[in-house]
C-alpha cells in the first residue's frame, strides 16, 4: 500500500512541477501579478507537499522494514537500530534522489515566498525552478523510483552498507544536498534574470542569499564527509582527491567564487556577466557531480554501483540545464549592463582575483577528474590521476588565493589605494616574518609546503582579526555587524584549515604492526601498549574491542566489527584527542603466532592539530550563515522602508 | 577610453593566470598519471621496475598470506597471467579472495609488485572497471573462464561492463 501511494505521490509531484513551470511562465509573461502566477505558486506548494509526504512514506516503509519494496530490501535489515533505519531512507541512490527532489521543491516554494522582489522576475524564477524540478522528478519516476516492488519479497533485507551506519554520515547527505540543490535556486534566478533582461546588479542582489545559504550548507556537508572519512575508513586521511570528493569540491569552489563576486556585482556593478555565468555554472557542475557519482563511469572507492541507464538520464538533465542556461547567457548577456571599471588595488580587483583563482582551481580539478574518462573514450590505456596531480596543480592557486584574501577587506572599492590598507594591516604584516620563522622552527625538516601553509594560515588569521577589530566598531546596523562578523569568521576559518592541513602534511609516518597482548609500539613520543581485546557486540554486529594504554595515562579503544547481514567487516577508529593532535589507532584482524598467541594488526598514527580543520570548517559555515543573516536583515529593512 | 584601458589590465592579468594554471596542470598531469596494467599486459611487456603503476585482477583463492609480523601478500589474476603483490599496510576490510581489486605501486627487480595502496570497493556487486575490462579482454583472447562460480560471476560482470562501453 505504501509503495503504491508513494509512486502516486511522486507522479503527482512531477505533474505539479510541470504545472508550476507552465503556469508561472505564463504568469511571468503577464507581469507576475496575474492569476497564473498565483496558480503557479499553488502548484509549487503542491509539489513540495506531495514530495514531502512521499519522503515520509519512504521513511515509514523503512521503519516497518517493508522488504517488498526493492529499495528498502537493498538498504535495510530488521536488526538495524531505528536511527539507521530512518537514515537509510537517503543512504542509497533512489532514496537520496527523492531527497534531492524534495529539496528542489522546497527551494521552489521558497522562491515563491522570498524570491526576487520584482513580481515578474520572481514568477520567472519559480517557473525555471519548476523546469529543474520536472527533470529530476521525471528521472525519479521513470528511472530511479524508490517505491519499485520486489517480487517475491525477501524475508530479510541486505542491510545498509555498514560503513554508512554512522551519525556523521547520516546527516551528511541532507546537508550536502541542501548545498548542491540550493545552487539550483541561484541558477533559476540567474536564468530568469536573463529572460527578464534584468540588470546584473538586481540579479546579484536576488541570488546572493540563496548562494550564501547553499554554499554554507555545502561546506558543512563536505566537512562532515571529510571528518567521517578520517575516523571511519581507518586510513587516517580526510581528503583523497577521489572523484566523488572532487564532484562536491568543484561546485564548492565555484560557490565560494559566487558568494564573493555577487557582492562586487551588487554593490559596484562590477563583472555582472561573470557573476551570472558563475551562478549557472555552479549548478551545472552540481549535476555533473551527480553524474560522476551515480553513473559508475569513474573508479572511485565510494561511488554508487554501476548503472549506465541512469548515467544517460543524468547526462540528459545535465544537457538540458546547460543548454538552457548557457544558451540564454549567450543571447542575453548584453542586457546585464556594465560596471564602472576599477583599479588594480581596489576591492573589486581582489574579488576578481579570488574568482579567477578559485575558478581556475575548479578547472584544474575538473581536468584531473575527467581526464581518465577522456583517455578511455579515445581508446587509450586505462589511466588514473591521483593526489600528486591535484596537489601540484591546485595548491599553487589556493596558496595565491590565501595570500590575497586577508588584504581584500581593507581595500576601498573602485579607485582603490593600497596605502590605507597597509597601514591598517601593519600589525598583521608584522606577523608574517614571525610566522615564517616560527613555522620553520616548529616544523624543522618538514615539507616546504607545510611551512608555507602554516605561515599562510597565521597570515589569514591575523588578517581576519585585524578585520574584525577595525570593521565591527564601524558597523552601524545589526545587518552590518553580522556581515562584518561573517566575513572575519569565514576568513579566519580558512586560516585554521590551512594551518591544520599544513600540520597534517608534516605528520610523522604511520606505524603498521602486529601486536599481541602486552606488546607495545611507539608513535610521536608516546608508547601504546595493547592491554586487552574483548568482545563488544552491538545490535547488528559482532565486535572485538581493543584497549591500548598510552604512556601518558590515557586509553584508546579501537574496534573491529563484523556486520553479519552485509557479511562485512568495518573498523571503528580509536582516537586519543588532545590540544596537540589526535593519536589515531585502528585494529585489524587477529593472526595466530607460532607460539599460539594471537597478534592483532594495529595501525597507529599521530595527526597533529587536526582539530583545527574541524574548527576552521565550522567557522566558515558559521561565517556563511552570519552573512546570510545580514542579507535577510537588509532585505527586511528594505521592505519596511522602500 | 579610460574604461577600455581599465579593462585591458583585467583581461591581461586573467589570461596570465589561466595560462599559468594550464601549464601547471599540464606538467602535473604528465607526472602524476598512473597507467593500469592487467596481468596479461605485464606478462607480455613487463613495466620498468620502480615505475609507478596500477595493477589489478581477481584475488586468487588461497593465495593470501598474512605473516604474523604484519602486512600481507597475495596474487591476482585475469585468468591469463598472475601477479604476486605484497603490501606492508593493513588490507582494506573489503579485501576478499575471489574479488576484484586494484593495487597501486611498483614492480621490484624480482617481479614482485610492492603496493603502496590497495583499493577494494565497499560494495559486493562492484568490479573496478579496469579489472572488468582486463577480464573481458582475457576472455576474448580465448582464455578459459575459471572453474569457480566466483570467476564465472566476475566474467559475467565483466561482459556487462564491456557492453556498456
Amino acid at each position: 500500500m505504501i509503495a503504491e501511494l508513494g509512486r502516486f505521490l511522486i507522479a503527482l509531484a512531477l505533474i505539479a512541477s510541470l504545472a508550476q513551470m507552465a503556469l508561472s511562465w505564463v504568469g511571468a509573461s503577464q507581469g507576475g501579478r496575474s492569476p497564473y502566477a498565483l496558480a503557479g505558486r499553488t502548484a509549487s506548494l503542491a509539489a513540495l507537499l506531495t514530495s514531502a509526504l512521499g519522503f515520509a512514506l519512504l521513511i515509514a516503509a523503512f521503519i516497518q522494514s517493508d522488504f517488498s519494496i526493492a529499495y528498502v530490501a537493498g538498504h535495510s535489515h530488521v536488526d538495524k537500530p531505528l536511527f539507521y533505519k530512518v537514515t537509510a531512507a537517503w543512504g542509497g541512490h533512489e532514496g537520496s534522489m527523492l531527497l534531492w527532489c524534495l529539496i528542489l521543491a522546497l527551494f521552489g516554494y521558497g522562491l515563491t515566498r522570498v524570491g526576487p522582489a520584482e513580481p515578474a522576475f520572481r514568477a520567472r524564477a519559480v517557473s525555471l525552478q519548476g523546469l529543474l524540478q520536472t527533470l529530476f522528478f521525471a528521472f525519479l519516476a521513470f528511472a530511479s523510483n524508490p517505491f519499485d516492488r520486489l517480487d517475491p519479497a525477501p524475508l530479510q533485507g541486505r542491510d545498509l552498507n555498514p560503513i554508512l551506519q554512522d551519525p556523521a554520515l547520516a546527516i551528511h547527505p541532507p546537508l550536502l544536498y541542501l548545498g548542491y540543490v540550493g545552487l539550483s535556486a541561484a541558477f533559476a534566478i540567474a536564468a530568469a534574470g536573463l529572460i527578464q533582461k534584468t540588470s546584473g546588479r538586481d540579479i546579484a542582489r536576488a541570488l546572493r542569499p540563496w548562494a550564501l545559504g547553499a554554499w554554507a550548507s555545502l561546506t558543512a556537508g563536505i566537512s562532515l564527509g571529510a571528518w567521517w572519512a578520517y575516523y571511519e575508513l581507518g586510513w587516517g586521511g580526510w581528503w583523497f582527491w577521489d572523484p566523488v570528493e572532487n564532484a562536491s569540491f568543484m561546485p564548492w569552489l565555484l560557490g565560494a567564487a559566487l558568494v564573493h563576486s555577487a557582492i562586487a556585482t551588487e554593490k559596484r556593478g562590477a563583472f555582472p556577466g561573470w557573476t551570472v555565468f558563475l551562478a549557472l555554472l555552479a549548478y551545472v557542475l552540481s549535476i555533473l557531480g551527480a553524474f560522476l557519482v551515480r553513473s559508475g563511469v569513474i573508479t572511485s572507492v565510494h561511488a554508487f554501483a554501476l548503472d549506465p541507464e541512469r548515467g544517460v538520464w543524468i547526462l540528459g538533465m545535465l544537457g538540458v540545464s546547460a543548454v538552457a542556461g548557457f544558451g540564454l547567457f549567450a543571447v542575453r548577456a548584453g542586457s546585464l549592463g556594465e560596471g564602472d571599471g576599477f583599479e588594480p588595488t581596489s576591492r573589486e580587483a581582489f574579488i576578481g582575483a579570488n574568482n579567477l583563482l578559485l575558478a581556475a582551481a575548479a578547472g584544474v580539478v575538473l581536468v584531473g577528474t575527467l581526464y581518465p574518462l577522456f583517455v578511455e573514450m579515445l581508446g587509450g590505456a586505462p589511466v588514473s590521476v591521483g593526489p600528486p596531480y591535484f596537489d601540484a596543480a591546485a595548491t599553487p592557486l589556493l596558496v595565491l588565493t590565501l595570500l590575497l584574501m586577508p588584504v581584500a577587506p581593507f581595500l576601498p572599492w573602485s579607485n582603490g589605494g593600497a596605502k590605507p590598507a597597509l597601514e591598517q594591516m601593519r600589525a598583521a604584516l608584522l606577523l608574517v616574518p614571525v610566522a615564517l620563522a616560527g613555522g620553520a622552527l616548529i616544523w624543522f625538516g618538514a615539507p616546504v609546503l607545510a611551512v608555507v601553509g602554516g605561515a599562510l594560515g597565521v597570515w589569514a588569521m591575523a588578517g581576519a582579526t585585524m578585520d574584525i577589530i577595525t570593521s565591527y566598531p564601524l558597523a552601524q546596523t545589526r545587518a552590518l555587524k553580522f556581515a562584518a562578523a561573517g566575513r572575519a569568521m569565514a576568513h579566519a576559518g580558512v586560516g585554521f584549515i590551512a594551518l591544520g592541513a599544513a600540520a597534517d602534511a608534516s605528520r610523522p609516518p604511520d606505524v603498521n604492526s602486529a601486536l599481541a597482548r602486552g606488546e607495545s609500539i611507539r608513535i610521536a613520543g608516546s608508547t601504546l601498549t595493547l592491554t586487552e581485546v574483548r568482545r563488544a557486540d552491538g545490535p547488528n554486529y559482532l565486535a572485538d574491542r581493543a584497549t591500548l594504554a598510552v604512556s601518558d595515562g590515557r586509553t584508546i579503544s579501537p574496534e573491529r566489527r563484523f556486520y553479519w547481514a552485509a557479511d562485512q567487516h568495518t573498523r571503528e577508529v580509536g582516537l586519543g584527542s588532545s590540544i596537540t593532535g589526535d593519536l589515531y589507532v585502528s585494529i585489524g584482524e587477529a593472526r595466530p603466532r607460532e607460539d599460539g598467541s594471537a597478534a592483532y594488526e594495529i595501525r597507529a598514527a599521530f595527526h597533529p592539530l587536526v582539530w583545527m580543520l574541524g574548527l576552521g570548517a565550522s567557522l566558515i559555515v558559521l561565517g556563511g550563515f552570519s552573512a546570510l543573516t545580514a542579507q535577510v536583515l537588509t532585505r527586511r529593512r528594505r521592505e519596511v522602508q522602500p | 577610453m579610460i574604461k577600455a584601458r581599465k579593462r585591458l589590465w583585467v583581461v591581461l592579468a586573467s589570461a596570465g593566470v589561466l595560462v599559468a594554471a594550464g601549464v601547471l596542470a599540464g606538467f602535473a598531469l604528465r607526472d602524476a598519471m598512473t597507467f593500469f596494467h592487467s596481468p596479461a599486459m605485464v606478462a607480455e611487456s613487463p613495466p620498468l621496475p620502480g615505475q609507478r603503476i596500477r595493477v589489478g585482477g581477481l584475488v586468487i583463492e588461497g593465495s593470501v598470506e598474512r605473516p604474523a609480523s604484519g602486512g600481507a601478500s597475495f596474487s591476482v589474476t585475469d585468468t591469463v597471467a598472475d601477479i604476486r603483490i605484497t603490501y606492508a599496510g593493513s588490507l582494506p576490510d573489503l579485501f576478499r579472495e575471489g574479488q576484484g581489486i586494484v593495487a597501486e605501486g611498483a614492480f621490484e627487480e624480482t617481479g614482485l609488485f610492492v603496493a603502496s595502496r590497495v583499493l577494494a570497493k565497499h560494495d559486493e556487486a562492484y568490479m573496478p572497471p579496469e579489472v572488468a575490462s582486463a577480464l573481458a579482454s582475457a576472455e576474448a583472447q580465448g582464455a578459459l573462464p575459471g572453474s569457480t562460480g566466483r570467476d564465472a560471476w566476475a566474467l559475467g560482470q565483466a561482459r556487462s561492463a564491456q557492453g556498456r562501453t
